[in-house]
C-alpha cells in the first residue's frame, strides 16, 4: 500500500501544480445548498465539504452532449468522420459513490460492442476521491451498497486526517505524479489515523433500508406487481429529473444537427431518460411503457435487479440525488422499504 | 480537443440507392448497394439507415443474403425520417450501419416443416427467410404461408406473392381484413387462417411477424394446434436507437433483461412468453 500525506495548508499548491498539467475539476459551491463540479484554478474554489453535487461527473465521461460523427452533405456523395470529443481532466474530489457510479458505466461501454468515444475519454481523465467521514444528508443510502468505503476506481484518493490528507495512491500515473510534486510518504501514525476514520464509519454509516442487499435481487423478481410502482406512477410526474442527476444513468438518444449552411452537420448523442413518455415508443404507435408507473418500476429494475444479472453490481450507488431533486418527493429509501416489507 | 476515431462503431457505410419502388400508399420499396462491399446479412436481421442531417432508424432488411450485390429495404412512412426517406429515389445515398440483431434460427429450422405467419407490414423482415427458404427449398419440409394485410390495396410485394402462391412446393393461403370489389379472396382476420392448414407439430417452426397487436391472438391459435412453444418464433418491434444494447429504448420488460436489438429482434416464444407486452 502507498500512502503520501499532504498537509491542508499545501492543497493550494498541489491544484495549482495540477492545473499547470491539465484542466482540474471540482466541487464548487453554487450557492442554497447546492455544488457543481467545474473548472478551478486554486483550492480556496473548492468545497471540500459537499453534499453529492447536481450532476454527477458523469458528466465528464459521458457529456449531456456530444458528437459522433461530422458530415458533409454538399457533393453527390456524403462524406462523414467519425470524432472523439476528448481533453486531459483531473477530476478533484469526487465522493466513493460517485466512483461507484464510473465504474459502473466503464461497465457498460467496455461491454462489446464497445463504445470508443466513452473509453478514449476515460483514459484522458485522472480521478481523484475524496472521502466522506460523515454522512452527507439524510437521503443518501451509500452504506446498503457499500459505496461508503472506497473499492478502487480511483487514481489517488485523499482521506481527511484533520490537519492532512492522507492519499492512496492506486496507479501508476499518480505514483509519477505524486513523486513529482514530492509529497512526504505517510508514517505508522498517519495510517493508523486513517484506520480511526474507518472504525468510525464503520459505526456511523448503517444500512439505510434494513435488509440484506443480497436478497434485493430475489425481492424484486417477487416485486413486479407490487402496489409500490402504482403509488409512485401516481406521484411521478415524468420529467426525468431522477435519470438527469443519477451517476449510473447511461440511457441516450441521438439526434443529427444540420449547420446554417445547409451543407455540413453533425450527428450527437445526448443523454436520454426512461421516465420520459415516449422514450418506449415505436412508429407503429405502440408505447410499450406507456403509464408512469412501469416507467418508475423500471428505474429501480435498472438500478437494483437487471443491473445485478447483466454486470454482478447494483446500479444504484446510494448518492441520494434522485430523492433530493425529485419535485414529487418520491424517496428512493421509502420506495425500497415500502418494496422490501411487501415481498420479504 | 476533437479528434477523429478510427474504430468508432457510429461509423456509417454509403449505400446507394440503385432501385426504388412505391409499393402501397404508405410503403416505399428501396434497392441499396454499399459501396464497400457486401452487408453480409443473415435472415431476420435489421440495418439502421442514416439520413444526413435528420437522423436514423431501425429498419428490417426484406431481402435474402442469397441475393448478393445489395440488400432491400420497405419502408413506412411513419415518422419524420420514414417521411423524408420515401422522398428518396434512384442514385440517393443514406448511411447505414449493422447488420444488427439476432437472425432467424435458421440451422434449427433446417429438415423442419415451416409454417410462415406475416400479418401487415410484417411480411418484410419475414420476407428475407422466405425467399432464402425458397432458394434453399429441398433444405426443409412442407413450406406453408400465410398473409393477411388490412385491404388488398395494403398488399406488399404484390407480384412476388402471385409467383408464391403458383409454387407447387408452397401452400399459400392470404386473407384481408377488409374486402374491396376486385377481390376474390379471403376475408377475414389472419387467426381464421390457421385452423385450415395441416401441421405435423412436433416438426413444425411456426414464424410469426406482424403488429404487436397479432401476435396474442395468432400464438393462440397455434398453440391449439400443439406447435411447442419454443417452435414458435417471433420478431418483436421497439424503437432500437443504437443497436448495440446500450441506448436502453428496446429494452423489454422481461425477467431476462432483453435487448431486442442485441437478444432479438427474433425470439421463440418460450424465450419471451414472460415480457408485459409482446
Amino acid at each position: 500500500m502507498n500512502y503520501h500525506i499532504l498537509k491542508k495548508d499545501e492543497l493550494d499548491g498541489f491544484i495549482k501544480k495540477l492545473s499547470k498539467k491539465m484542466k482540474v475539476v471540482a466541487p464548487v459551491a453554487k450557492g442554497t445548498g447546492n455544488f457543481a463540479f467545474q473548472e478551478v484554478k486554486a483550492a480556496s474554489e473548492i468545497a471540500l465539504q459537499y453534499i453529492p453535487t447536481i450532476l454527477p461527473p458523469k458528466k465528464y465521461f459521458m457529456p449531456q452532449r456530444e458528437k459522433m460523427l461530422d458530415f458533409d452533405v454538399s457533393g453527390a456523395k456524403p462524406v462523414d468522420k467519425a470524432v472523439v470529443e476528448a481533453e486531459e481532466i483531473a477530476v478533484f474530489g469526487v465522493h466513493t459513490c460517485d466512483l461507484a457510479g464510473i465504474q459502473c458505466l466503464n461497465m457498460v461501454f467496455s461491454e462489446r460492442p464497445r463504445d470508443y468515444n466513452y473509453l478514449r475519454r476515460k483514459d484522458k481523465i485522472f480521478l481523484i476521491g475524496l472521502e466522506c467521514n460523515d454522512y452527507c444528508d439524510e437521503n443518501a443510502s451509500c452504506a446498503l451498497v457499500s459505496s461508503h468505503i472506497p473499492s478502487g476506481g480511483y487514481d489517488l484518493f485523499f482521506t481527511d486526517l484533520g490537519d492532512r490528507f492522507i492519499i492512496h495512491v492506486n496507479t501508476q500515473k499518480a505514483e509519477e505524479l505524486v513523486e513529482g510534486m514530492g509529497l512526504a510518504r505517510a508514517s505508522h501514525a498517519d495510517t493508523a489515523a486513517l484506520e480511526k476514520v474507518r472504525e468510525h464509519k464503520r459505526s456511523a454509516f448503517k444500512n439505510e433500508v434494513g435488509v440484506d442487499p443480497r436478497k434485493l435481487p430475489e425481492i424484486f423478481a417477487k416485486g413486479v406487481k407490487s402496489k409500490v410502482w402504482e403509488d409512485v406512477g401516481r406521484r411521478c410526474v415524468s420529467c426525468g429529473n431522477c435519470t438527469n442527476v443519477c451517476p449510473s444513468c447511461y440511457c441516450f438518444d441521438m439526434a443529427d444537427t444540420i449547420n446554417l449552411d445547409m451543407k455540413t452537420g453533425s450527428r450527437n448523442r445526448t443523454w436520454d431518460s426512461c421516465q420520459v413518455e415516449t422514450f418506449a415508443a415505436v412508429a407503429g404507435g405502440e408505447n410499450f411503457r406507456e403509464e408512469r408507473s412501469d416507467r418508475q418500476r423500471h428505474r429501480f429494475y435498472r438500478k437494483f435487479k437487471y443491473s445485478v444479472d447483466k454486470f454482478y453490481r447494483f446500479f444504484c450507488t446510494g448518492c441520494g440525488r434522485c430523492t433530493r431533486t425529485c419535485m414529487a418527493d418520491i424517496s428512493l429509501k421509502e420506495t425500497l422499504t415500502s418494496l422490501v416489507k411487501e415481498n420479504v | 480537443m476533437t479528434e477523429e476515431i478510427k474504430n468508432s462503431n457510429w461509423k456509417l457505410r454509403k449505400g446507394k440507392i440503385i432501385a426504388a419502388k412505391q409499393m402501397t400508399a404508405a410503403e416505399k420499396w428501396f434497392d441499396i448497394q454499399l459501396e464497400d462491399g457486401e452487408l453480409d446479412h443473415e435472415p431476420g436481421q435489421f440495418v439502421q439507415v442514416e439520413l444526413y442531417g435528420i437522423g436514423e432508424a431501425p429498419i428490417s432488411i426484406c431481402s435474402s443474403p442469397t441475393k448478393r450485390g445489395s440488400f432491400e429495404l420497405t419502408v413506412r412512412a411513419a415518422g419524420r425520417l420514414t417521411d423524408a426517406m420515401h422522398k428518396l429515389d434512384v442514385g440517393d445515398y443514406v448511411g447505414i450501419r449493422g447488420p444488427f440483431g439476432k437472425p432467424f434460427p435458421v440451422k434449427v429450422m433446417v429438415g423442419n416443416d415451416l409454417l410462415f405467419v406475416a400479418g401487415g407490414l410484417g411480411l418484410a423482415p419475414l420476407r428475407s427467410l422466405i425467399n432464402y427458404v425458397m432458394d434453399n427449398r429441398k433444405d426443409f419440409g412442407k413450406v406453408d404461408i400465410l398473409l393477411g394485410c388490412r385491404t388488398p390495396k395494403d398488399m406488399i410485394f404484390g407480384s412476388e406473392v402471385a409467383k408464391w402462391q403458383e409454387r407447387l412446393d408452397v401452400g399459400f393461403h392470404c386473407t384481408v381484413d377488409r374486402t374491396d370489389p376486385d377481390w376474390k379472396g379471403n376475408v377475414g382476420l389472419i387467426t381464421t387462417l390457421i385452423p385450415g392448414v395441416t401441421i405435423q407439430p412436433e416438426r413444425t417452426f411456426a414464424v410469426v411477424v406482424g403488429p404487436p397487436i397479432m401476435y396474442k391472438f395468432v400464438i393462440a391459435e397455434l398453440l391449439k394446434k400443439n406447435i411447442p412453444e419454443r417452435h414458435i418464433v417471433l420478431s418483436l418491434e421497439r424503437h432500437m436507437k443504437c443497436g448495440m444494447g446500450k441506448c436502453g429504448h428496446c429494452q423489454i420488460d422481461h425477467p431476462k433483461n432483453y435487448y431486442c436489438c442485441k437478444d432479438g429482434p427474433t425470439f421463440t416464444y418460450d424465450e419471451v412468453k414472460e415480457a408485459k407486452k409482446l
